[in-house]
């Protein structure tokens, strides 16, 4: 029929491919049902939606309020109209309108007769004990801070995650019945590996900031400080204000909080530098948003050059301007504009250019491979090391990343501690687990709301910027409330109803593929996925999203379905009279160590 | 039916055409005939043809009759003119409209039972007269609004849901519309656009009466096995005599064809209709050679599809009546009423 075209038939039993059309929680490091959280959120169901991000990404409060949220570029809705879903922001309405849910949390199971070390109470550790201690390992967690969270309580301000959230976010986990040993950094590998702990876990962060090297630095050193370092004294409130004019260097998050810190010090004239273009900044849009908002101006193109100070009195700082050139293979460089270097006038300068890995406990002799890098050299899923029992995760083990990262790599983690203490092959990862289910009520009901929503994005009301700037521990967004909650949450595709084809029933009326109102499907005579791309009812640029291409019809033609702007509004299946055409909730929970063991109530 | 209305975000790369409308705009409300229909297939068409035609929607009129076909003007062109008149009396209101308003372009809807039952007369002398329109019959073989009865188009044993066989003679409507002198005739299928749209875009651009048959499963009443008006009949059976490629007088000539293969027709407006030939030498413009055709293949069973007849240098009614090119409906009194004196005149030239 085809004459041998090489055809990928779509294979809707092989989990990655609707699970890849639910497009926020495909890009979820930890792959959290979004749009079902979302719509028990529109429910009123907090507690429950609460829940679900519980278990697939341990700290829904904390993240709710700072995730980086790879799943919002990712949402279906932003290639629709103009803005994602708020996804992250609606996970924050559940932890903050549930009722108690400590009764819904698992405990710490009967013992296992195994014990694991924790190096460093940051949210890899965290996940790691979150998803052992219902197995029954004894868990124990060091930490050099006197307080478990990590960098989670050491840098993030309070102005954007209050302290309430990190305790009791972090106290469900330590509640479990993990054994903390606070305060109390590991100095030695070596010594720690003599405890004969049946495995250890290292997820102590990326915790030096890097410094800068220009002619006065070490002279002005007394008002020039490493970002990561003074943010933590701020946290830990050893550091209460700062001068009136005020330097930050750098363009990612930790110079976005330091410059948003200052400004709630004393900062008065507070100006954001950065070497490249303000579009190359590594911070998020939203998080360069708020800083503006915050009257915090970003002068982008000028390279620091030199410390001007008198006798160590820190004076200003001098910038040249550059500008970007391509070279010949098309590479970005940063190339003097021969413009008159530019002096900043200033009190303190702080240095937020980059972060990186240390592990200076860790005797090189010890076992553990390091590459050129100074990062261990692990298995990508199993994170194991060189040294069989020592696994690694968070921002310890492929260098600075974020929250969610570090949840998904403690869930991995925990999953390869439990494999390799019974004595099973760590390369062998469960599957998630999934299931399909009819949505069908009746002729046109669907147990969820296909109604689709002409709303654009709500905002998140923020306190009054003369009120929030005045105390650093003032959280500044509300939040959205139930109602705004709820008009956000309606404007979630639903991208999990997933459109399932049943061919043997299709009479190829046409009727779907006239209701469909962005064109996603199309009868046509059969081809290679290349070729069919060129053919469909509306072009099929995005090769990042699928076709769905059914054969099995009558007239030999194939049904194509390009996934990427369908709105999962049912209209085709409530069109077809043969109901071949059905929804069907796709649900996918991936595998933890604990599954099974978490949350059965 | 559907409850919910068609949401209202569309596919990204949604061109406009050249007045700005995109096929969105072409849209009416949403259909609440059986899901499956054949007759919202062809309103998807009739959007279609309408967006790449560039028409802008307020000057078309769409006039219907009675039947679940005769409803579907509800489901498209939301912005255009619309009357729903009596049970098979489309033609007339139509006629009166087009003699007031010759400015229009009118889009006649109707059913197998609205027009070859209770509406033949009405559709034959439509089809004498010459009324510049498109007559479109959505034909499915039965009466679909009350419930699936025999209707006059349904082939002799054609066999009801029931299973009983019909026994009386069909009426091939597109056989009588070339008999009684209709200058476009085209036979189609709901279940293939790629032949519909075209056809629709030919029969819009042609000045005089068009009538296209557009065969439509009734997915309600006529697709069982025994039925000729099934898809999966209509699909077995379909002969089309010609691919149609309509050319406006805009657009670019792009693709070639080898010589004899293609057969190209211009109308009065300008557009060519590039006919690639199916069936051996079918010639669309010979009208006695249509009707042959037609009566064969239809006793061979066979459903002849395509252009199967067009007169390029067809006259409407308006030019046989002499009347004004002005539309009646924008001649002030004094030209409408000449006063006595010009009545007197007019009395004493037929004395
Ligand atoms: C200023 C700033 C703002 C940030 N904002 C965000 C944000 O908004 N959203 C987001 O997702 N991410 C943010 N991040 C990144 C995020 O904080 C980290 O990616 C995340 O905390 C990493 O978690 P982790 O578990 O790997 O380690 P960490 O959170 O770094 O925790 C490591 C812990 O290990 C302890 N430790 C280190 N060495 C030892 C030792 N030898 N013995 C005992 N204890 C030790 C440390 O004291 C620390 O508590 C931010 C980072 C910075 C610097
Ligand atoms: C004067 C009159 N007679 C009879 C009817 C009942 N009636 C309504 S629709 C219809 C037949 C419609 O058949 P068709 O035109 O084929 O439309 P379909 O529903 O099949 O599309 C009849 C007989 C009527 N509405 N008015
Ligand atoms: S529309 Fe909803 S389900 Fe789809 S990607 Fe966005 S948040 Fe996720
Ligand atoms: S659910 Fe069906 S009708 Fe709706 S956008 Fe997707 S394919 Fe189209
Ligand atoms: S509506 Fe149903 S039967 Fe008709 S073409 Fe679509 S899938 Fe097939
Ligand atoms: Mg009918």
């Amino acid at each position: 029929m085809d004459d041998g075209a090489r055809v990928t038939l779509t294979d809707v039993n092989d989990p990655n491919y609707f699970h890849k059309v639910v497009d926020c929680q495909w890009a979820c490091p930890a792959h959290t049902p979004g749009p079902e959280y979302i719509r028990l959120i529109a429910d009123g169901r907090y507690s429950d939606a609460y829940m679900i991000n519980w278990k697939s990404n341990v700290f829904p409060g904390i993240l709710g309020r700072t995730c980086d949220r790879p799943c919002e570029p990712a949402c279906r809705r932003g290639r629709v109209e103009k803005e994602p879903v708020a996804i992250c922001r609606l996970k924050r309405v559940a932890a903050d309108y549930k009722d108690d849910i400590r009764d819904r949390l698992p405990g710490k199971g009967p013992s296992n007769g195994k014990r694991v070390a924790l190096v460093g109470a940051g949210p890899a550790s965290l996940t790691v004990a979150r998803d052992l201690l219902p197995l029954g390992y004894e868990v124990v967690i060091y930490d050099g801070d006197n307080r478990a969270g990590g960098m989670i309580r050491s840098q993030i301000p309070k102005f954007r995650l209050p302290e309430s959230v990190i305790d009791e976010e972090v106290n469900y986990i330590l509640d479990m019945g993990a054994v903390t040993r606070l305060g109390q950094r590991v100095d030695s590998m070596e010594e720690l590996l003599k405890e004969n702990y049946d495995a250890i876990f290292v997820g102590c962060g990326a915790p030096r900031g890097r410094d800068l090297d220009v002619p006065g630095r070490q002279e002005a050193a007394a008002n020039i400080h490493i970002g990561i370092d003074w943010l933590s004294s701020v946290s830990f409130g050893h550091i209460t204000k700062i001068g009136k004019r005020v330097i930050v260097l750098g363009g990612g998050n930790t110079a976005m909080d330091c410059c948003r810190s200052s400004r709630r010090l004393g900062g008065e004239s507070v100006t954001v530098v950065v070497r490249s273009g303000f579009e190359e900044m590594k911070a998020s849009p939203w998080e360069k948003e708020d800083a503006m908002h915050e009257d915090i101006p970003i002068l982008n193109y000028h390279v620091p050059k030199r410390v001007e100070h008198d006798n160590g009195k820190l004076k200003g700082m001098w910038f040249e301007k550059v500008k970007v050139e391509l070279d010949e293979k098309g590479r970005r460089n940063l190339v003097p504009t021969g413009e008159p270097d530019v002096l900043i006038e200033c009190d303190d300068v702080l240095v937020a250019i980059g972060q990186e890995n240390a592990f200076p406990w860790i005797e090189r002799d010890a076992g553990i491979d390091f590459d050129r890098w100074g990062l261990p050299i692990i298995g990508e899923k199993t994170l194991q090391a060189s040294l069989p029992n020592v696994f690694f995760g968070g921002d310890a083990a492929f260098g600075p990343k974020n929250i969610i990262w570090a949840v998904a790599h403690g869930h991995d983690a925990a999953i390869s501690i439990d494999k390799y203490c019974q004595s099973l092959d760590v390369a062998d990862r469960p599957p998630p687990l999934f299931n399909l289910v009819s949505q069908k009520m009746g002729i046109h009901e669907w147990s969820y709301d296909n109604e689709v929503s002409n709303d654009l994005r709500y905002r998140v009301p923020l306190r009054e910027k003369a009120l929030a700037l005045k105390d650093i521990k003032m959280e500044v967004e509300l939040g959205f409330d139930p109602v705004l909650a709820f008009q956000e949450a309606e404007r979630c595709l639903n991208c999990d109803i997933e459109t399932v084809f049943a061919p043997k029933l299709c009479i190829e009326c046409d009727a779907c593929v006239d209701i469909c109102p962005v064109d996603c499907i199309t009868f046509t005579a059969p081809g290679d996925e290349e070729d069919l791309r060129t053919r469909l009812m509306a072009p099929a640029p995005n090769l990042t999203q699928d076709l769905y291409i059914s054969d099995g019809l009558k007239t030999g033609r194939y049904m194509v379905k390009d996934e990427d702007v369908c709105l999962h509004c049912g209209m085709c299946a409530e069109r077809c009279p043969t109901g071949a055409w059905d929804m069907q909730k796709f649900f996918l929970e991936m595998a933890h160590a604990d599954a099974g063991h978490a949350c059965h109530r | 039916m559907t409850y919910l209305t068609k949401p209202k975000l569309h596919h990204p790369s949604l061109q406009p055409n050249q007045l700005g409308f995109t096929r969105r705009d072409y849209e009416g409300a949403i259909s609440t005939l059986c899901a499956g229909c054949g007759h919202d297939s062809i309103s998807a068409a009739l959007i279609q043809a309408c967006y790449q035609l560039d028409l802008p929607p307020h000057r078309i009129a769409k006039l219907s009759g009675i039947g679940c076909s005769s409803k579907t003007p509800t489901y498209f062109l939301g912005a255009s003119h619309g009357f729903n008149s009596v049970h098979g009396r489309m033609p007339s209101v139509l006629t009166g409209a087009n003699l007031a308003n010759r400015d229009l372009i009118y889009l006649g809807v109707s059913g197998d039972g609205d027009s070859a039952s209770i509406g033949l007369g009405q559709f034959a002398h439509l089809m004498r007269r010459g009324v510049n329109m498109l007559y479109i019959v959505e034909n499915n073989g039965v009466y679909g609004l009350t419930k699936g009865q025999f209707s006059a188009t349904s082939d002799c044993g054609s066999k009801s849901k029931k299973g009983v066989a019909n026994t009386d003679e069909a009426i091939d409507m597109a056989a009588m519309a070339l008999q009684l002198g209709a200058t476009f005739v085209a036979r189609s299928f709901s279940g293939d656009k790629t032949q519909l749209v075209p056809l629709i875009e030919a029969a819009l651009s042609h000045r005089g009466t068009a009538f296209i048959d557009c065969i439509s499963p009734c997915v309600a009443f006529n697709n069982h096995m025994g039925s000729t008006k099934s898809f999966d009949y209509v699909r077995e059976h379909n002969e089309a005599v010609n691919f149609l490629d309509v050319i406006t007088p805009r657009a670019e000539i792009t693709t070639e064809y080898s010589e004899g293969a293609v057969q190209e027709v211009t109308q009065h407006d300008g557009s060519i209709l590039r006919l690639r030939k199916l069936a051996g030498d079918y010639d669309v413009n010979d009208r006695i050679a249509a009707m042959r055709f037609l009566a064969e293949h239809a006793a061979e069973g066979e459903i002849v599809t395509g252009l199967l007849y067009v007169d390029p240098d067809a006259e409407d009614m308006h030019l046989h009546i002499k009347t004004v090119p002005t539309p009646l409906k924008d001649l002030n009194e004094t030209a409408l009423c000449p006063g006595s004196a010009a009545l007197h005149k007019l009395n004493a030239s037929l004395r």
